[in-house]
């Protein structure tokens, strides 16, 4: 006997609950399976559909001759992308016609977000309008994104009012006064200036942000000090930090923070800050480890559970159990060593890409793992990658290709099985990192395969 | 039917201040059961030995006094891994990546966790996974602990970090990571390395946790007075006497032992009262069902039989689970040399191993492994499951639920333990019992109890295993249902100590569900 659902979603990112939820409300019964715990942790928490278009072409023909890889000979260079874009949706038209957004339409994407508008309630921004908002990430650079948290809204790049960063020096990874400097050369519609604070120093050297999140929940005591009395205490003075056109001091209106105000009172956490400080609190989203990303994975589990959908990590899939007349009847999960079947009538293959190791490559090629997808490739490796780190690298746009209602397609063009449907960043055909449209390909493709799942399995 | 109901105690004589002699050689018992030494090859394996052999493999944690291990990795002189040269073609039989040993680059042999270190990326999820690193200014997090130190204990100058001992072994950042690096292998390794060589053998600190990793040895004798034990802990002052003497916790409550022990029960009434040789399971029960909550081991015995399975309760000692988080290894290799023989011998005779503790099935399946190298371990491993799950993967329990009632409405506030999380049974009671009219059983969320066995026990930790405890009992204490249930024992006592709740075990809903 296996343990069976109508559908059975693999993986645990956006995609995956995206389609689980998007299947669940079609009537059927979903179950998901995640290796791990969701790699939403690692996600800035911003949700981006189109942020670029980026060019297909180098700005002169590839050199012929022999591989030069890691050499410092002429590098084949590429023009800068289109963008940053003011409405994704207009400029899907211009994408490779093999591009999920292509393939499954612009209503796809509408949907997908849409959906998430629904999971995410009030807890993001952004969804009033088709237009991509700006916001200004750690790095310093200012990210083309279709939704935003809450926590990051007074934070907007094409908001006016003077702002201050604010920083620590015990987070390496971030610099307030570079990045404040980085804005300005951005040529941001506001003063901003950069302060590092004394604030982190009353934990150790290496403190985690949940630590940091944590104290500020609760409102520890920190020497003597509530942390949020404390932490305001440490910004007030540099209030006035930022400098206008005429070389006039101001006093900033808005105060933006690494993100880790906060885990479960995050909301509570910025209102008192504001309060102290006279000025708005944003969160600056930053890489992993990530707290809004860890925020949104909270928010969208709850949603599963709501929807119905059982859930469970741990353990992974790791192939196909049986098979019949061109249907998967069972995939394999591996159970500390005991492969357990797990039966569906429809399956959504929802595991990441080459990173999220929903792809698997060595010397000899590029594997989908799961269902042994077909996953189109150059046959020469060397033909894998373009010399210019921010050209356009095939190895980007490689994955599992997909119809229109979602199906995993064989060599041919032809669906490799009735009832196996693929979504996120399994899916080729996209460059998510240079087009900006991680969150869209998964909300677009997840829904679809969800829906067409659910059709499938309950017909 | 009264096979393997011997009660398992004629080797208690192994106390933590006992040394006890020849514990490296097959003792008498093994000799009786396999028919064959444990060193002979396993050309004619007698009943119920599985042919096994996969598993042998040199593995750091030899018995006793440092001997080396047959098969120590050979002095191979290290390659670069036979990368190819930039000018195509590799020239060399030697830069064969087949024929390439990734730990042989170091010295000095070890669990091979080379591999699981280079997985790492530095991505941190582990740290922020990690329910000690949140509050414990003191702790730098799994990734450190992991992957990092292992890098440094390379070197022959380098101690290893005294913050190992902070770890909790909650084995939250197993589940975290998403390159699966062997956290919880790398972090049980240096902790074992770590008391073996750095820890004083006289200090109270090794002395509080040898007692609490081998509570097995306590209870045991504690249930043989039962009565007088409980009374015992009771005294005013007892526990405060214990915090000063050796530094236990003296706001925790003692749990209590049962009057009868599960396994007297088991002997009382007759052994199995279902016999089917196509079902059978070995009930790994662990210490706390069977000295301190033996209801629970009743209700998997009862469901089991609803279920017409033929229990077998094989003799058995400590899953090893406290002496792996105490770096206690060589306490836990000798109990797992008698619980892998008794399994093994189970497994031959068409048995699955059950466990109704979380910890205990998952140190079966995936410590044991990790850790030891003992003839039929990953046997032993690949047999295991809890409770729960194997009835939802064996049997139909959604259709064996549907339409059950329970007599009295009762809500409960579920709390999942870490170690479930590991094995994917997280969510199982919450699932199975959402059909059954009348029990409403609400996720009090995902955070880690605290307790993580003998953290929360020991005095230095007690503040902190409550404060990573607070966000459970705030939840417990909004949902509706005022019992807890969870399938961990030391979970258990934490949401007692931390509500006043009462706690079941979801077996025990179950067994009141099917009317076992």
């Amino acid at each position: 006997m296996a343990i069976d659902s109508d559908v059975l979603v693999v993986g645990g990112g956006l995609a995956a609950v995206t389609s689980a939820v998007a299947a669940a409300r079609e009537g059927a019964d979903v179950r998901l399976v995640s290796h791990k715990a969701s790699t939403l942790r690692q996600a800035s928490g911003l949700i981006d559909a189109l942020g670029y278009v980026p060019a297909t072409e180098p700005a002169t023909p590839l050199r012929d001759g022999p591989p030069t890889a890691g050499r410092e000979l002429d590098r084949d260079e590429w023009p800068d992308p289109e963008g940053p874009l003011a409405d994704p949706f207009e400029a899907i038209d211009g994408l490779p016609e093999s591009h999920p957004y292509r393939i499954l339409g612009a209503d796809a994407l509408r949907e997908g977000l849409a959906l998430f508008d629904d999971l995410a309630g009030d807890a993001y921004r952004g969804g009033h309008t088709d237009r991509n908002a700006l916001l200004p990430t750690f790095g310093g650079s200012v990210k083309p994104t279709a939704r935003y948290p809450a926590a990051a809204e007074a934070g907007l790049a094409s908001d006016d009012r003077p702002a201050l960063i604010v920083g620590f020096r015990s987070l390496t990874e971030y610099d307030a006064r570079a990045f404040a400097g980085r804005l300005e050369a951005a040529g941001v519609p506001f003063d901003v200036a950069g302060a590092e604070v004394e604030f982190a120093e009353a934990f150790r050297a290496d403190a985690k942000v949940t630590r940091l999140a944590k104290a500020l929940d609760h409102d520890e005591a920190i020497d003597g000090v509530p942390a949020r009395e404390a932490l305001a205490k440490a910004v007030a003075p540099h209030l006035h930090d930022a400098v206008d056109e005429a070389g006039g001091v101001e006093r900033v209106e808005r105060v933006g923070f690494p993100a880790f105000l906060g885990d479960q009172e995050g909301d509570e956490v910025r209102a008192e800050l504001a309060d102290r400080l006279g000025a708005d609190v944003f969160e600056i989203p930053m890489g992993p480890p990530s707290l809004p990303g860890l925020r949104l994975e909270d928010r969208l589990y709850d949603a599963l559970d709501d929807a119905g959908v059982r859930f469970e990590t741990g353990n992974p899939v790791v192939g196909v159990e049986t098979a019949a007349d061109g249907r998967v009847e069972a995939v394999a999960v591996d159970k500390k060593g005991r492969e357990t079947p797990y039966g569906a009538d429809a399956f959504v293959l929802a595991t990441g890409g080459l990173v999220g190791k929903g792809l698997d490559s060595d010397r000899e090629g590029v594997r989908e793992p799961v269902f042994d997808l077909h996953v189109p490739q150059p046959a020469d490796r060397y033909e894998w990658f373009v010399d210019d780190a921010f050209g356009d690298q095939p190895y980007a746009r490689f994955g599992v290709r997909i119809g229109g209602d979602g199906r995993a397609l064989n060599a041919e063009g032809e669906p490799e099985y009735d009832n196996v449907f693929a979504a996120g960043g399994v899916v080729g055909g996209a460059d998510a990192a240079r087009e900006k449209s991680a969150s869209g390909v998964s909300l677009a493709t997840g829904i679809v395969a969800g829906r067409e799942a659910a059709t499938e399995a309950t017909q | 039917m009264t096979r393997h109901t011997d009660d398992g105690e004629t080797e208690e004589a192994n106390g933590p201040d006992e040394k006890r002699e020849g514990v490296d050689g097959p003792d008498e018992k093994r000799e009786d059961a396999d028919g064959s030494t444990t060193g002979a090859a396993p050309s004619s394996p007698a009943p119920g030995v599985p042919e096994a052999g996969r598993d042998e493999q040199p593995s750091i944690f030899v018995p006793d006094d440092g001997e080396v291990p047959e098969g120590t990795p050979s002095e191979r002189p290290a390659t670069d891994g036979g990368v190819e040269s930039a000018a195509g073609g590799s020239d060399s039989a030697d830069l064969d990546p087949d024929a390439y040993d990734p730990v042989d680059v170091f010295p000095g042999g070890d669990l091979d966790l080379r591999e699981g270190a280079d997985s790492c990326y530095k991505c941190t999820s582990c740290d922020t996974s990690c329910p000690v690193a949140e509050v414990d200014d003191e702790f730098p997090g799994p990734k450190f602990q992991g992957p990092e130190q292992w890098r440094l204990k390379r070197k022959d100058d380098h101690d290893i970090d005294e913050s190992i001992t902070s770890c909790s072994n909650c084995m939250r950042c197993d589940d975290a990571c998403p390159s699966s690096v062997p956290l919880s292998q790398m972090h049980n390794e240096a902790r074992g390395q770590f008391v073996e060589s750095q820890m004083e053998k006289l200090s109270r600190e090794y002395i509080r946790n040898r007692i609490l990793s081998n509570y097995r040895f306590f209870a045991s004798i504690a249930s043989k007075v039962p009565r007088l034990a409980n009374a015992a802990t009771k005294i005013p002052g007892a526990m405060k006497v214990g915090e000063k003497l050796l530094g236990i916790a003296g706001d925790r409550e003692f749990p209590d032992f049962a009057t009868q022990t599960f396994r007297e029960w088991w002997k009382a009434r007759g052994g199995a009262q279902v016999e089917n040789p196509d079902k059978r399971v070995a009930y790994f029960h662990g210490c706390y069902s069977n000295y301190n909550t033996p209801e629970v081991g009743k209700a998997m015995v009862r469901v089991y039989e609803h279920f017409g399975y033929e229990v077998m309760v094989p003799p058995q000692k400590c899953s090893g689970t406290p002496m792996f988080a105490n770096g206690m290894l060589k306490d836990a290799r000798r109990h797992a040399e008698t619980n892998v023989e008794n399994l093994v011998e189970a497994i031959g005779e068409g048995a699955d191993v059950i466990a109704s503790c979380t910890s205990c099935s998952l140190s079966l399946r995936q410590e044991y492994p990790e850790l030891f190298d003992i003839h039929g371990i990953e046997d032993v491993s690949e047999h295991t499951y809890e409770a729960l799950e194997y009835l939802r993967i064996n049997e139909d329990l959604e259709a064996e639920l549907a339409g059950t009632e329970l007599a009295d409405e009762q809500s409960f506030a579920y709390h999942a333990p870490c170690h479930a999380r590991n094995q994917g049974l997280d969510r199982q009671a919450v699932e199975t019992f959402r059909d059954v009219d009348g029990v409403e059983l609400e996720d009090v969320g995902d955070s880690c109890s605290g307790i993580s066995g003998t953290y929360g026990w020991k005095e230095e930790k007690y503040e902190k295993s409550m404060e990573i405890g607070a966000e459970m009992f705030e939840h417990m204490e909004d949902a509706e249902g005022d019992v807890g249930m969870t399938e961990c024992p030391t979970c258990a006592m934490q949401m007692e100590h931390g509500t006043g709740y009462e706690v079941e075990h979801p077996l025990q809903l179950l067994e009141d569900a099917v009317g076992a």
